[in-house]
């Protein structure tokens, strides 16, 4: 029996696959337990809409004096269309996304202008036309879930923090928090590279990199499921890497779920140059990477927050709980 | 937790009803589990015929009961001009035709449908009348003595001691004894009414059967007498031309009783022969045949009950359950892809009709060419819905152009592209085509592929014919299938492609320890 199980790990070492044995070890959550466990024991589905669309979570985040990017204009009807260019007209740069969209699909981000021609954060150039069209195709709920209508979303750009400047190939890099019931649990940072396109989406190439919650400082960077040293295009270093104004990306996030009423949620921030942290988006079913980025499970540490029971702890004790209990580095060196 | 308990007491309800009736269906109501086998189903016709006089006629025939381990299953009469009867004359069941007036030739027919089936017995109360033990003349009864004598001292018990007596009447040099009883035969007594009185002056209830063995194409046979014995607890069937015991399992029963078979009022030279064929018959209608003369409740509120065109409809119907175990399998158990959560079921469906590879590369073409127009009006500038209702046209155009040049060609399969459901086409179009746009044709690859990969799985389970022949005959089964998807619905493990997704992290967090 001993040569056997020996012969199957070697096989399963060789084919890079592990067992499920392994992965609960490790606290690894899986698709189903999040979906069954988290996602459809603590989102109840009526508050679902107000996260789905951007719009709402934005107004909401207003009401709450949560940051958020300036809101420009919206476009409810094809109609409306008609004023995009008198409402595009004074500016430079903006961005423009469908308020149901997910995953971060059909988002436009202007960062100049070249004559009549926008230019895109990938460099290419877009005609009038084109905005327009794709305005019409936010409209028609192409990017929608289920291709229900939509409305467009004009708000300003984030004046990206230079500060990670070294570590993003174009795009704005953008910090992922998962806050459960309160707290928040896991962080990681996307990194958009020359493969991503430009985008932060980790599953089309950008890096992630895991954060301490304790203190913001990077723990790990994979691309693709593999580790990786330093940003595959500037080739910084990502071990030196500290996201600054920890402690109010910590808070703004947990405030997100008096806010929202929801239990697991993922925030997603950017840091801006003038204005510090603001939320970008708010997701109701953040995916599993983040696990990987961090080379830690999220399982036991969601144990930990709902071994508490009922807490009613403010926001400021439930950072100091999260960066006292979920930190890495802080519990090792000491 | 308590909702949990809930759950699965439902669960295991939902799976144990419709193994259960599953089951029952089989058992207890015939109805094969797999394959298609057949049954042998005899067919025995009894001719009556007769010369009438010109004067009302009557003709009376015994007709068989229902016995062990042969089951009746339909019995019909015909006869022209006659009117039928049936009473019951002493517990014995008999058709009684009847005429006013008939002259000439005279045929009357009985038929009888039946199956072997071991585990039926019958109701009737089978015990033996009291009897008084007959006395022969002489000198047949001082003959009749000593060769019970001689029979009693070589037997042990009822059925030794008939069947060495009617083994001594077989013989080819019966004995001294045997050769004076024979004799009475030609004072017009028959040998099986001699064998009867024999054994009751030994003391053993005896008693005469007549009936037919069952042996495929025999025509106009006559009916055989057997005599049957009864040891104290149960008849044995004895041939009393050979004294072996006969095989009740192939002898069907017609009278017992040594009652005339046919009478025949107001006609001469009557006489009654026998016609014996077997049919092949599957299984299941015969089951089901059973099942509805007996209106056992699940059959009869089933959709069995329905014409057999909804039924048709309802063998293809049954079989989506099978499909959507199967994407949910293939989905929260090993964790892939699929571009629309069902639509592999639809797509395998349609498989069904055209075949897999047709229906491969039919699929594959469409979306393609779909995709490669769809690039085009996605240069163009319109609402979404207009667009997609062009795809949907283009989809029809498609599927007529490919229609009308392989039929010129001489490919018949690709006629069969009318079956592809067309709006879930051009949704796949249209999905496809934006996922190329966002994401790169390599997750239109993996999509389109998950699809395809799920599609032919539920194809090849659901074209299976013992999978088609369980779901149609036991649509009990949806219950099951019903458990296991509330099942499957609770399953927080891990997902088998998630042991790959994972490795790299449970690499990782082995290190610094």
């Amino acid at each position: 029996m001993e040569w056997l199980s020996s012969l199957v790990n070697k096989v399963l070492e060789k084919a890079s696959v592990t067992t499920p044995a392994q992965l609960r070890a490790t606290g690894i959550l899986s698709m189903n337990c999040r979906n069954l466990n988290y996602i459809s024991r603590y989102n109840p589905r009526r508050l679902l809409p107000l996260v789905d669309d951007k719009l709402a979570t934005k107004r909401m985040a207003e009401k709450a004096g949560v940051e958020v990017p300036t809101l420009i204009a919206v476009i409810e009807y094809q109609s409306d269309i008609r004023k995009l260019e008198s409402i595009l007209a004074p500016l430079q740069q903006f961005v423009i996304k469908p308020a149901k969209g997910s995953g971060g699909k059909g988002i436009l981000v202007v960062t100049g202008r070249d004559g009549d021609r926008f230019i895109k954060a990938s460099g290419d150039n877009l005609s009038f036309e084109a905005i327009s069209r794709d305005v019409s195709n936010i409209l028609g709920g192409l990017y929608s879930l289920g291709g229900k209508t939509d409305v467009a979303v004009i708000e300003s750009l984030i004046q990206a923090d230079p500060i990670f400047n070294d570590y993003s190939f174009e795009g704005v890099p953008d910090i992922r928090v998962i806050v459960f019931r309160g707290f928040p649990v896991m962080a990681m940072m996307r990194l958009a590279t020359r493969a991503s396109d430009g985008k932060a989406n980790l599953h089309q190439g950008a890096v992630g990199v895991g954060l301490d919650i304790a203190t913001g400082h990077s723990l790990r960077s994979v691309q693709g499921g593999q580790p990786v040293q330093q940003h595959p295009d500037t080739g910084h270093d990502f071990s030196a890497l500290k996201v600054p104004h920890w402690h109010k990306i910590l808070s703004l996030s947990a405030a997100c779920y008096e806010m929202t009423d929801l239990g697991y949620l993922g925030v997603d921030l950017v840091l801006d140059k003038n204005l510090g942290p603001l939320i970008l988006e708010l997701n109701a079913r953040p995916g599993l990477a983040i696990q990987i980025a961090n080379g830690q499970g999220i399982e036991p540490r969601l144990k930990t927050v709902e071994a508490l029971n009922r807490h009613n702890l403010p926001i400021a004790e439930r950072v100091a709980f999260s960066q006292q209990h979920f930190g890495i580095l802080a519990s090792e060196k000491s | 937790m308590k909702g949990r308990f809930q759950l699965g007491l439902m669960i295991a309800l939902l799976i144990a009803a419709g193994l259960g009736l599953t089951l029952y269906k089989h058992f207890a109501l015939g109805f094969p589990l797999l394959g298609k086998d057949v049954s042998t189903v005899w067919s025995i016709e009894a001719w009556v015929s007769f010369k009438a006089e010109g004067e009302a006629a009557q003709a009376s025939l015994t007709l068989p009961d229902q016995q062990s381990d042969i089951w009746i299953m339909d019995e019909s009469f015909a006869s022209p001009g006659y009117g039928i009867n049936q009473i019951n004359d002493g517990g014995q069941r008999r058709a009684v035709w009847s005429i006013r007036k008939a002259d000439g030739r005279q045929d009357l027919f009985y038929k009888v449908k039946l199956r072997l089936e071991s585990g039926l017995s019958p109701s009737v109360n089978d015990q033996p009348e009291t009897f008084i033990a007959p006395v022969l003349p002489e000198p047949y009864q001082t003959a009749a003595q000593s060769l019970l004598k001689q029979v009693t001292e070589s037997s042990a018990n009822a059925t030794s001691f008939a069947s060495t007596l009617l083994g001594l009447f077989s013989a080819s040099k019966p004995d001294q004894n045997v050769n004076m009883l024979l004799g009475m035969t030609d004072e017009g007594v028959k040998i099986p009414e001699l064998l009867i009185n024999l054994l009751r002056m030994g003391n053993i209830p005896a008693r005469i059967v007549r009936g037919l063995h069952l042996e495929d194409g025999r025509r106009r046979q006559p009916i055989v007498d057997m005599i049957e014995v009864y040891d104290g607890a149960q008849w044995h069937l004895l041939d009393p031309r050979t004294g072996k015991s006969g095989n009740p399992k192939t002898f069907f029963l017609w009278q017992r009783g040594a009652k005339s078979l046919l009478d025949v009022m107001g006609g001469v030279n009557s006489d009654v022969k026998f016609s014996i064929i077997s049919q092949q018959i599957p299984t299941r209608d015969l089951a089901l045949a059973q099942a509805t003369h007996e209106r056992a409740a699940l059959i009869d509120f089933s959709i069995y009950a329905l014409p057999l065109e909804a039924q048709n409809a309802f063998k293809i119907i049954l079989l989506i359950p099978i499909g959507v175990l199967v994407v949910l399998f293939m989905r929260i158990i090993v964790g892939l892809r699929t571009s629309g959560t069902f639509m592999p079921v639809l797509i395998s469906m349609a498989f069904m009709q055209t075949q897999l590879l047709p229906g491969l590369v039919i699929f594959t073409s469409l979306v393609s060419i779909g995709l490669w127009i769809r690039s085009f009006l996605s240069q163009q500038n319109m609402l979404l819905v207009a667009r997609l209702g062009a795809v949907i046209i283009v989809v029809i155009l498609l599927m007529a152009v490919m229609s009308v040049f392989s039929w010129k060609l001489g490919i018949t399969q690709a006629l069969t592209v009318t079956f592809f459901p067309m709006i879930i086409l051009a949704w796949t179009i249209e999905r496809m085509s934006i996922l190329w746009e966002e994401e790169g044709p390599r997750d239109v690859l993996k999509e389109g592929g998950g699809s395809l990969l799920v599609a032919t799985l539920s194809y090849l389970l659901m074209s299976n014919p013992i999978v088609e022949q369980l779901t149609f005959n036991f649509p009990e089964l949806m219950l099951t299938l019903l458990g296991l998807v509330l099942l499957l619905g609770q399953y927080t493990g891990y997902r088998l492609l998630e042991l790959k997704r994972f490795y790299p992290l449970v690499r990782a967090a082995r290190r610094p320890r």
